[in-house]
């Protein structure tokens, strides 16, 4: 008899656990792909300049699962570091059969003209796309991903620009999934990636 | 005799300074990154090693460009912000990195002349106690295991 028992209770238990996570991944679908900002509106419309010059919106730019960082091309530091991370992952994801997008947003409408930030965006990835505007253009695309940026004073021509470096992963349909940080490797990028896209399939 | 010495005296009088420099003061690992054709600026990167019983401080490096500053980066809640630094401390016996994400050169006004692979940058770095200290950026292509 006890064989008996001890298959049942272990079924049942089976049964509840399979209940259980069935709820959990029904409340919370993007809990096994890691961390995720639960409740900020992160994402929505925008207008912004294309590295041709011709104005671009955001269902035009967003067309599959797509990196977006904000930052500045006058910046030899972490915006070229946190780029080449963002296209390395691409070109991971490209491996395993992905395929993901990634797009620049200035947030130096001033100096980073389309050219600019086209050029500086090929140097990452051919296919990575660069995007500028008016001041108002990227202000508006800024506060839709909440983000922050402020060009520092004192220098009309040689000025630094405070900005926010997370990357947002973003869907064409269902808009914001998560966002990275900057000590978040490549690796890390495409693993999570290729999780959210799995888990919309 | 006499005279022969006093030339030596004045050899070592005149190397002497430039021989304590290069004993207290290594550089290694000088880099650049290539840039876009249209690039304004470039970041340079190097490790400074203090090899001599006092501490020293990085406070200037001059290069061929319409303007060369010493920069740091500092990220709170995920903003990075960028500033001009006065002097980086060098310390005794300590190795200080110029790397991505914190101390870095940055070379200004490129002006259509982007860094390109293979290309060098000289520049003279300046210490408050070791003086002057040439050294040489090799510009290389950007890839995940030299920017990290």
């Amino acid at each position: 008899m006890k064989p008996i028992i001890f298959g049942a209770s272990t079924l049942i238990l089976a049964g509840a656990i399979g209940i259980y996570v069935l709820q959990v991944s029904t409340t919370q679908p993007d809990a096994p792909c890691g961390d995720t900002a639960v409740g900020a509106t992160i994402g929505g419309p925008f207008t912004l300049i294309a590295e041709t010059g011709e104005t671009i919106t955001d269902a035009e730019v967003i067309t599959k699962p797509t990196l977006v960082y904000f930052g500045y091309t006058f910046c030899p530091d972490v915006c070229p570091l946190d780029s080449a991370r963002n296209a390395q992952a691409t070109y991971l994801l490209e491996d395993r059969g992905y395929d993901v997008g990634s797009v620049f947003i200035s947030i130096d409408p001033e100096r980073d003209t389309p050219q600019i930030v086209g050029d500086f965006t090929d140097n990452f990835h051919e296919d990575m796309l660069g995007l500028t505007g008016t001041s108002a253009q990227v202000r508006a695309a800024s506060q839709a991903y909440k983000t922050y940026y402020r060009a520092q004073e004192g220098d009309d021509e040689y000025y630094l620009v405070d900005h926010s470096t997370q990357t947002y992963l973003m869907f064409p349909d269902t808009g914001f999934a998560t966002f990275f940080r900057r000590d978040n490797t490549a690796d890390d990028i495409a693993d999570t990636t290729a999780c959210f896209i799995d888990a919309a399939r | 005799m006499y005279f022969k010495k006093l030339a030596a005296t004045a050899i070592f009088t005149l190397l002497a300074p430039a021989a304590w420099a290069d004993a207290a003061i290594t550089i290694t690992n000088a880099k650049s990154f290539e840039t876009a054709p249209s690039a304004m600026v470039g970041g340079g990167f190097l490790d400074i090693t203090n090899t001599g019983t006092e501490d020293d401080r990085l406070i200037a490096i001059i290069a061929d460009f319409p303007r060369v500053e010493l920069h740091t980066t500092e990220f709170t809640d995920g903003i990075a912000r960028m500033m001009h630094v006065d002097g980086i401390p060098i310390p005794a016996g300590a190795t200080v990195q110029l790397a991505p994400g914190g101390f870095h050169v940055m070379f200004m006004g490129l002006q259509g002349d982007p860094l390109e692979d293979g290309e060098t940058i000289p520049a003279t770095l300046v210490f408050e106690k070791s003086g002057e200290v040439e050294i040489t950026f090799d510009v290389v292509k950007r890839d995940m295991q030299t920017s990290n």
